[in-house]
């Protein structure tokens, strides 16, 4: 489209200037110089130009429809377990995408035409409205203060100062209910968070086979998760005690183990540990078996197993909890008693 | 009567029906005094006004999706058997809550679409939020009357940061679950009541049965309906207060210019919430989020590495991680520092945030309205404590993905501890000073263009051998919007001597505030904009460059 084409009377120039530009004023040259005038667009001054948006805006809203017929071709046609192989995402799951991608484009292609519409097509003149304060005039001010005052006088709540006390009283207290209605939201702490579910006399069973553990089963360098005897997972109580009774086993040379109550704790190098970090409450569960650092991979909390996993690094603020063990008649781990301290994250009763 | 005669009139006139029905509710709902000041309302463009529009609509679409995600998510802590078609998991034990969450994601068709769509739009409200607060704060939009409307939009990203957290944990798998416990862990360590506030939240101890159910509530139904009403709140204002705009030609303190919401904000805020809408559907559509079966059901002794929580908890990780882990104990009770004080400086980080524009127009004293927008380096003082506190964040956020940066970068988790440790005091004040001097460096560089005008890249050469830069004087538009800026005088402590000799005591208030001002509006805080005679004096004379 050459500018030949475009009427005469069309052009900039032919028209009316909105908003004169100010001219530079002698006394302030930063002067506020006004609204600048209006710059036509293309399709302002050409019609055809502006028939072209409107094929455009008409388009996009085309492709939004057909996207829409595509999205439930693609709910209907499409197994939902099919997966496919979009380079460079990888494999993923067709529906989901073909169904997402339908929708993206029916919704983008409405608000795309929608705002080459507006940008377009619509007037792009600018407008001044007036800005009005937010507050109020004196006079309305005035007018809510004494309308407030008469009606604070006729409830004579300043005067009658038995009925504002008591009002107050009961307001005051009525909230107190539903306070009091908060308290069975759990049982209170008590001792809870002190015992476990271990005790003298429970073997130790192996996380991943659910069989007792014996000393031989433990390998120098090996990291051995376990859990008391008896628990099973479909307990009803399961989650909420593996939470405090999670172990992990190692096995160290007794010569290396720094420790001395440590040392004592253990049977034939093999130390068992709660599992869970006392910094916030993670799993622990990497073990590094050169150095026999434990890391908690939530915080990185890491503690020293042949010393009383103490805290070497991290936010952790006080050693991992350890468990007594030795052998039992017929030869498998077990527990000597409960752990001595609470196990995992500190807090205020712990002490 | 007559009123009545001529509505009747129209009424039995042919009428469009759109206007008789128009006509029906405004006789009961008085719609056209609403219409009135509304329908024609001006709104300035500036790109940085979508950032709030981006977060209202991502706020919709999260309403909308949350809706079909509720009709088959059971917030339930009993224990199933999987029996879905997920075949690696089959077997398997796992709350109903992650059960049904496997079903909405494999057997319910679209239902992994829209739960991608509800997450993506999460993680983009919030990020919208985040960056519709900057810009508020860096262009002094928060400025009276302005600051209730700044409070309500705070306590939506608080909300909406609560809303994200309780949602994420409502799948129940094992990502989301070592949240809880971090979580748990966090309230245990609350002086005197933690333990109570634990057992209270949870029922009991962790996880217990119910925490899922309980959570669920708080998900779909509390924070949502305070956060609702919260937005309607703020758009109230927003409509109320007309909005801000930057100084430019024609643009004063008591218009707003722009164009009118029917029919152009109508089509184009209209349009840009399906171009929102679109473009997180195409996201949900091509990049997976929160795969839970890859992590598998939450167990309180399983966890996997790398776990992080989304963006916006990154920073309260970051505090926890990099705390060193004091423990106090005496009379048989211990002060566990290493996570309180953590849990007390991230609500400390937000309010910072929440108070400042009662601080600032405490320092101005400054009690006018303001709708023309501060560029941000006309504000050096406020756009350095903005950007440190990014910076803090930053820092933060570094902080809580030191293990991902560990491995990433082949660093030792060590020194980025240690780097974090550090950071978290020094780099915010070397962010603030770098920030201000490149705020003063950016008002010289505006002085120098008024007075001397607009490098033009033409070289020229004088007759008698030197080279010189031709300057291009600015146009008046652009004289008016470099100089339109207010600078404040420093607030000086009054006389303390009154006319009869009697001192009169400066309060501490007083004092501080005179030294913030000063601060604030000092030699040092700002370069004085050209005035009309320096111009005069400078254009005056010819042979200027």
């Amino acid at each position: 489209m050459s500018s030949q084409d475009i009427p005469e009377e069309n052009l900039p120039a032919e028209q009316d200037a909105h908003g004169a530009v100010g001219v530079a004023d002698d006394k302030n040259p930063f002067a506020d110089p006004g609204l600048p005038p209006h710059e036509h667009r293309v399709q302002d001054i050409d019609e055809r130009a502006a028939r072209r948006s409107e094929r455009t805006v008409a388009m996009l809203f085309t492709v939004s429809m057909l996207a829409t017929v595509g999205f439930i071709a693609s709910y209907v046609g499409i197994p939902h377990d099919k997966s496919i192989f979009v380079f460079p995402i990888g494999h993923i799951n067709a529906l989901n995408f073909a169904l997402g991608l339908t929708l993206g484009l029916a919704l983008f292609a409405i608000g795309a035409g929608a705002v080459h519409w507006a940008r377009t097509l619509m007037s792009d003149e600018e407008v001044a409205d007036e800005r009005h304060p937010i507050e109020a005039p004196p006079e309305v001010r005035a007018k809510v203060h004494a309308d407030f005052k008469q009606g604070a006088k006729e409830s004579a709540l300043g005067r009658r100062k038995l009925i504002r006390n008591t009002m107050f009283g009961a307001l005051a207290l009525f909230p107190l209910s539903g306070v009091m209605l908060l308290r069975d939201l759990g049982p209170l702490p008590g001792t809870k968070l002190r015992h476990t579910m271990w005790r003298k006399g429970l073997q130790l069973v192996n996380m991943n086979t659910n069989e007792p553990l014996r000393p031989s089963d433990v390998a120098v360098g090996s990291l051995t998760f376990a859990k008391p005897e008896g628990l099973e997972e479909h307990d009803e109580e399961f989650q909420t005690e593996i939470a405090k009774a999670a172990l992990m086993i190692v096995r160290i040379q007794p010569d290396n183990i720094k420790d001395k109550r440590e040392l004592e704790w253990s049977y034939e190098g093999i130390v068992a540990y709660s599992k869970i970090c006392t910094h916030v409450g993670c799993p622990i569960s990497l073990y590094e078996q050169q150095t026999h650092h434990v890391l908690c991979p939530c915080h990185q909390s890491t503690f020293d197993l042949s010393d009383g996993a103490r805290v070497i690094f991290g936010p952790a603020g006080h050693a991992l909890p350890q468990l007594r063990i030795g052998v039992n008649d017929q030869g498998y781990l077990e527990a000597l008693g409960d752990f001595d301290e609470p196990v995992g994250p500190a807090f205020w009763e712990r002490g | 009567m007559s009123t009545n005669e001529s509505s009747e009139s129209r009424a039995r006139g042919k009428a469009p029906a759109g206007e008789r029905v128009a006509d029906w509710a405004d006789g009961r709902l008085g719609i056209y005094s609403l219409a009135k000041s509304n329908m024609r309302k001006i709104f300035p463009d500036h790109w940085s006004f979508m950032l709030g529009e981006v977060c209202l609509y991502s706020f919709i679409i999260i309403i909308l999706t949350g809706v079909y995600l509720t009709l088959f998510f059971h917030p339930s802590m009993n224990e199933v058997e999987y029996h879905g078609s997920y075949v690696p998991l089959q077997g398997q034990l796992m709350s109903e809550a992650f059960n049904s969450t496997m079903h909405i994601s494999f057997d319910v068709r679209g239902g992994l679409l829209i739960r991608q769509i509800h997450h993506w739009a999460a993680l983009i409200f919030l990020a919208g939020m985040f960056v519709h607060m900057m810009r508020v704060f860096f262009t002094g939009a928060f400025r009276k009357p302005r600051e209730v409307n700044w409070l309500f939009g705070f306590l939506l990203f608080v909300l909406g940061m609560f809303t994200g957290f309780t949602g994420y944990s409502l799948p129940d798998d094992l990502l989301s679950g070592t949240g809880v416990r971090f979580m748990e862990g966090a309230i245990l360590s609350v002086p005197v009541v933690g333990t109570y506030l634990s057992f209270f939240l949870f029922g009991g101890e962790f996880p217990g049965g119910d925490f899922v159910a309980r959570f669920y509530s708080i998900h779909v139904l509390l924070l949502p309906g305070i956060m609702l009403g919260l937005l309607v709140a703020h758009l109230i204002l927003v409509f109320y207060h007309k909005h801000t705009q930057f100084a430019g030609p024609g643009k004063t303190n008591n218009n707003v210019v722009g164009m009118p919401l029917l029919p152009v904000y109508m089509a184009k805020a209209g349009g840009f919430f399906f171009l929102v809408f679109g473009v997180i559907a195409a996201i949900a559509a091509i990049a997976s989020i929160n795969p839970i079966w890859s992590m598998g059901p939450y167990r309180p002794d399983q966890v996997s590495t790398g776990a992080q929580p989304d963006w916006y908890m990154g920073f309260s990780e970051g505090l926890i991680r990099v705390m060193p882990g004091w423990e106090i104990n005496f009379w048989g009770h211990t002060l566990v520092l290493g996570v309180f004080i953590p849990l007390v400086i991230f609500p400390l980080v937000l309010v910072a945030i929440a108070v400042y524009p009662f601080i600032e127009s405490w320092v101005t004293g400054d009690k006018r309205e303001h709708h023309i927008l501060d560029r941000p380096r006309n504000a050096p003082t406020r756009t350095a404590f903005g950007v440190a506190w990014i910076t803090w964040y930053m820092v933060l956020l570094i902080g809580g993905g030191n293990d991902l940066w560990a491995t990433h970068f082949h660093l030792s988790i060590n020194a980025i501890t240690w780097f974090v440790r550090v950071a978290f005091f020094v780099a915010p004040v070397l962010a603030f000073v770098a920030t201000k001097r490149i705020c003063l460096g950016l008002q010289r560089r505006d002085k120098d263009k008024v007075l001397h005008g607009r490098e033009s890249g033409i070289i020229k050469r004088l007759p008698h051998g030197e080279f010189i830069e031709v300057h291009e004087p600015l146009s008046q538009e652009q004289l008016h919007t470099l100089t339109a800026h207010e600078q404040y005088a420093p607030a000086a402590i009054g006389a303390t001597v009154d006319e009869n000799g009697v001192e009169r005591k400066v309060k501490g208030a007083e004092k501080l505030r005179a030294k913030l001002s000063e601060a604030y509006y000092g030699e040092e805080s700002q370069i004085p904009k050209p005035t009309v005679e320096e111009y005069k004096e400078i254009t005056s004379g010819h042979g200027h460059h």
